[in-house]
């Protein structure tokens, strides 16, 4: 089923999806509608690091060195967990000044300068051609492995065909014309490819599944889980080595410097910059992405051990190459679903690295490689063209095909003499070399073009000397016996015993060396002369890029230019439909609708050229604009200053953002506080009219009783002394609610005299019982108290017990029935106070009210048609008294059949021996 | 035919007091002592005025009220309601519920009468 149509109908099929999704993406993009802006889509598209090299080399890594394959992993996952924030600088640097590519940036900080720009892209194509042809022996490989399928024949060496009969040829011009419909459809200002973002984070997804189907299809297919895989690995003693944590012969050294070239090479490959920095859509997107990327790492290493180790348990002794298993081991089962998903996950993997990687070189390769040389050498033809954009996408679909090409070339010339990770690692330290320069740039102002241009070309040099000869050197193409002698026969110079220097990995050595030159080129040549205006200019926008004084709003230009020149110009660029529209759109942002000065202010300039940069690079666009204006030099100060004065000009704004804030704050707070003020007023009034309505009530009789008195002076004499008693009653029912409403609005406001002193509860009953005495007897009813001896002392205010107690005993007297009533006083010890109950034989409370009766004005009385008499305030006081002495009041009742009060008072705390008095 | 009034209240002065009163004055005088009981008596007795108070136990002057309101049998019950509130909206609430007049405790005793007379007469 496996045969070359249906592979190759899949395979285009797959490419079409891809091609879909990305048209889809860029259509929703123009709607403004970006499918692209989710923080998990900027972490899947992150996931580009992972090409094939992950795909099948990680696997081939393992089966040689065990656990070697992961620090390929750590190091950017240390990146994003620890090193985001440069990332995050890096960001802001990019969107302020519309940069393209890394090239872009180097120039960039460095004063605009085409040299360095040249440089950092001809370091990038000739590091990464390397890295490239990986992915197509990759390709390849896996095509002739499916070709013979289901017989596991290892593929031929390309390098013994013919290039018409290699399919890598094919493949190479297959993902060309690919890469050439995806990324250079149209030019963009920003060189943003949101459908290609969104097509690569699928790719993500696909080659992620393809290989967790794989891992869990051997680990639990073939054999019997991880146990089984690393148990039967323990019999073996030649598999033993694998198992080790860092096998012989990598050493930490090995480890130490693959951690830190791929922490360096994932933040400034090429494609890396492109999709973790150029194609950043919001900046927050980072936040998850610290966490999702190193994720899905994780998630793609979770089964290379076991594939690895499975596949020399399973194929020992058949010759199936490591790199391979991930496709051989679901062939060797008859598989055929999941071969072909395996085949495609590996596509997945190969075509997003080309596709970014070709996309991200041939902008450079365009902005600051051939566009300089056009403008140094053909000012005159480009003059007279009036739209060049379709010469720039020449320019570029062209660099796609020349790097594809060398790709090959370099697979053909020495691809075979390399495993996978070894060819990628040979990429990875090339693109180190630009980690001086680039984060040198973000961080120390003294950084010149000269010392970047000066580190680069050193650390590159070394590296070519180090690694790439070498790599020649081994697959044959160059004599290798100055591997063995060094250079002119000088042993010093043996390319990877530099100086002698042996006893570690051909990775670290390069690493050491050309870092070694690099940094120390760069630092001493910076340090030769202070930074120029251009260079100074640049360092503050990018050094300062996070910090609280960002330059961002800065005009750094003067002098005269005209809109009509400045359009035209970009118009050659772009197009004259997108320059209008552009120019149209600045003018619109800025209110200058209608306002057509010929003479364009500094804004303006910038903006076109910022326009420029994205099509040209920054250093052309530099150029020029200047072709176009009459510039006026701004001297090292004057550039100073402007920067001074845009920071405080942001300062201040801030300090206006701040102040605007705080009053929205106090706003709300005046609201707030508005609305308590109402509330209490409203509670105030609640208790107002309360207390009006208690004390209209006596009022009422009082003035009825008056009034009929003093309208017959001849009432009955029984009559008269009857009503005058009940006047007198009424009058002492007013003075007695007026006293407590006062106490209680005391003790509520904190203003009530409390008096504390140390006192015998006991007495405090006994003195509160004999005032009520005669209320008792007049109800005919007894009174039982249990009242222990010697307890403890507590604290408390002597008057306010008492109001308590009478309080109570009142209240227990005036439900009793006539007659029967019985009143039982008790005083007991509890663990922390003492606790005194008051219980009567009335009537009892409802559940209902056995709260109500301790809010003020509530009185219960329902089983009789009169009211109880009392003010409503007798309880509400006596708790909040209680309570001022930490303890607590309440009622327990059974309707029918009393009600008991029981309160308690806490011991006082415990004094210090030294307070206590000398015995 | 002397005319009868029930006095609804649950403060047994005020009661005492316009009892008093009333019969002084030579009205026939019913009293009730929360709002169920006034309801009863005045569906028992069918007194030609009610003097309703507001906060009563058991069911409140303006419950009272409305269910005598409800009742067409009751229809030429006069309504006065007395209370010890006097906030315009339990003027306007009582008004509203079909009383046919509003006092505010404390009140004089001429004015009482008064009102009564005015009541019972029209």
């Amino acid at each position: 089923m496996l045969e070359a149509p249906v592979l190759i109908t899949v395979s285009l099929l797959y490419l079409g999806l891809l091609f879909a999704v990305a048209w889809w993406g860029d259509k929703r993009a123009d709607q403004g509608r970006s499918l692209i802006a989710s923080p998990t889509i900027y972490a899947l598209s992150m996931a580009v690091y992972c090409t094939t090299w992950t795909f099948y080399g990680s696997v081939g890594r393992a089966a040689v060195s065990g656990i070697g394959f992961l620090p390929v992993y750590l190091g950017p996952t240390l990146v994003m967990a620890l090193g985001w924030i440069v990332l995050l600088k890096m960001i802001r640097i990019v969107k302020a000044n519309r940069i393209t590519s890394i090239a872009d940036f180097i120039s960039s900080r460095y004063g605009k300068s085409h040299g360095l720009g040249g440089l950092v892209t001809i370091i990038a194509v000739v590091g990464i051609i390397p890295y490239i042809s990986l992915q197509l022996k990759a390709v390849s490989n896996t095509v002739s492995l499916l070709f013979s399928y289901p017989e596991i024949v290892m593929p031929h060496r390309s390098a013994t065909m013919s290039v018409g009969a290699d399919i890598s040829f094919y493949i190479a011009l297959i993902l060309a014309a690919f890469t050439i419909v995806f990324g250079t459809r149209h030019l963009d200002a920003t060189e943003r490819h949101e459908g290609m973002v969104a097509a690569i984070a699928l790719e993500s997804v696909v080659k992620l599944v393809a290989f967790l189907a794989v891992g869990v299809f051997v680990t639990y297919g073939v054999f019997d889980g991880f146990g089984d895989i690393f148990d039967r690995v323990a019999q073996q003693q030649e598999l033993q080595k694998l198992m080790t944590a860092i096998p012989s012969g990598a050493g930490y050294s090995g480890w130490f410097s693959l951690v830190v070239l791929s922490g360096l090479a994932f933040l400034f490959l090429p494609r890396q910059f492109q999709v973790a920095v150029v194609e950043n859509v919001n900046e927050a997107h980072l936040k998850r992405a610290a966490w999702l990327f190193p994720l899905y790492l994780l998630l793609i290493n979770i089964f290379v051990l076991p594939i690895a180790l499975g596949g020399l348990l399973h194929f020992a002794g058949q010759g199936v190459d490591a790199d391979t298993l991930v496709l051989t081991f679901p062939m060797s089962q008859r598989q055929e679903g999941l071969t072909l998903l395996a085949f495609i996950g590996g596509l997945s993997s190969a075509t997003g690295m080309v596709i970014v990687e070709t996309i991200a070189l041939s902008t450079m390769v365009c902005n600051d490689l051939v566009m300089p040389m056009l403008l140094r050498h053909k000012r005159a033809t480009l003059a007279e063209s009036k739209d060049l954009s379709g010469l720039l996408l020449a320019i570029r679909r062209g660099a796609i095909v020349v790097i594809l090409l060398l790709g090959y070339l370099y697979f053909r010339l020495a691809g075979e003499a390399y495993a996978l990770v070894a060819i990628g690692l040979i990429s990875f330290s090339a693109v180190a070399q630009f980690a001086p320069a680039l984060i040198g740039g973000m961080y120390w102002r003294g950084g010149t073009r000269g010392g970047a241009l000066a580190g680069l070309t050193a650390g590159f040099l070394v590296w070519a000397y180090t690694l790439l000869l070498p790599s020649f050197a081994k697959s044959g193409w160059l004599p290798g016996d100055f591997l063995a002698q060094g250079f002119f026969g000088i042993e010093l110079l043996r390319p990877q015993q530099l100086f002698g220097l042996s006893g570690i990995d051909e990775i670290s050595h390069c690493l050491f060396w050309s870092f070694f030159a690099n940094i120390g080129a760069y630092v001493a040549v910076s340090l030769l002369r202070p930074p120029m205006v251009a260079e100074a200019t640049q360092a503050t926008l990018f050094v300062d890029a996070l910090s609280e004084t960002g330059q961002g709003g800065a005009v750094l230009w003067r002098g005269r230019a005209q809109v009509s020149d400045l359009q035209e110009l970009v118009g050659r660029f772009l197009g004259p439909n997108r320059a209008q529209s552009a120019f149209a759109g600045f003018a619109r942002r800025n209110g200058r609708d209608g306002d057509s000065k010929p003479e364009a202010d500094a804004k303006l300039v910038q903006f076109a050229e910022s326009l420029l940069a994205g099509a040209i690079g920054s250093a052309s666009a530099r150029v020029m604009v200047a072709s176009v204006a009459k510039e006026e030099p701004l001297s090292i100060e004057e550039v100073m200053h402007i920067l001074d004065e845009a920071s405080q000009l942001r300062t201040y704004s801030r300090e206006l953002e701040r102040k605007s804030r705080e009053l929205t704050a106090a706003t709300l707070e005046l609201r707030e506080a508005n609305e308590r003020l109402q509330e209490l007023d409203r509670v105030k009034d609640d208790i107002m009219s309360s207390v009006t309505h208690e004390l209209r009530t006596p009022l009422t009789s009082i003035r009825a009783f008056s009034e009929l008195l003093h309208d017959d002076p001849k009432m009955h004499l029984a009559d008269r002394t009857r009503f005058l008693g009940l006047i007198v009653s009424e009058a002492e029912r007013l003075t007695r609610l007026i006293n407590q409403t006062l106490d209680l609005a005391k003790i509520e406001s904190g203003r009530a005299d409390w008096n504390g002193c140390e006192l015998d509860l006991k007495e405090v009953i006994e003195q509160s019982i004999a005032a009520t005495s005669q209320l008792v007897h007049e109800k005919e009813a007894h009174i039982e108290v249990d009242l222990p001896d010697n307890l403890p002392l507590i604290l408390a205010d002597r008057d306010r017990l008492i109001q308590v107690m009478l309080n109570l005993l009142s209240n227990a007297v005036k439900f009793l029935t006539p007659g029967s009533g019985l009143i039982r006083v008790t005083l007991s010890r509890r663990d922390d106070g003492l606790q005194v109950s008051v219980a009567d034989n009335g009537p009892g409370i409802r559940p209902e009210d056995q709260q109500l009766v301790f809010e003020k004005f509530r009185q219960v009385g329902d089983t009789m048609t009169a009211k109880p008499s009392g003010t409503g305030l007798g309880l509400p006081i006596s708790r909040r008294i209680v309570e001022h002495f930490g303890g607590e009041l309440w009622v327990e009742s059974v309707p029918g059949e009393g009600a008991t009060f029981r309160f308690t008072l806490p011991f006082p705390p415990v004094q210090p021996p030294a307070a206590a008095p000398a015995a | 035919m002397s005319k009868k009034i029930l006095i609804a209240d649950d403060e047994q002065n005020i009661v005492i007091s316009i009892e008093f009163l009333l019969r002084r004055e030579g009205f026939e005088v019913l009293v009730a002592g929360d709002g169920e009981e006034a309801l009863a008596k005045v569906r028992a007795e069918k007194p030609d005025l009610v003097l309703l108070d507001v906060m009563m136990p058991k069911m409140n002057g303006f419950d009272v009220c409305q269910a005598l309101r409800a009742d067409p049998e009751l229809s030429a019950t006069r309504i006065l309601m007395l209370t010890a509130k006097g906030r315009d909206t339990e003027v306007s609430k009582g008004l509203g519920l079909g009383a046919d007049g509003y006092m505010t405790k404390p009140f004089s005793t001429k004015e009482l009468l008064a009102e009564v007379r005015k009541l019972l007469e029209t």
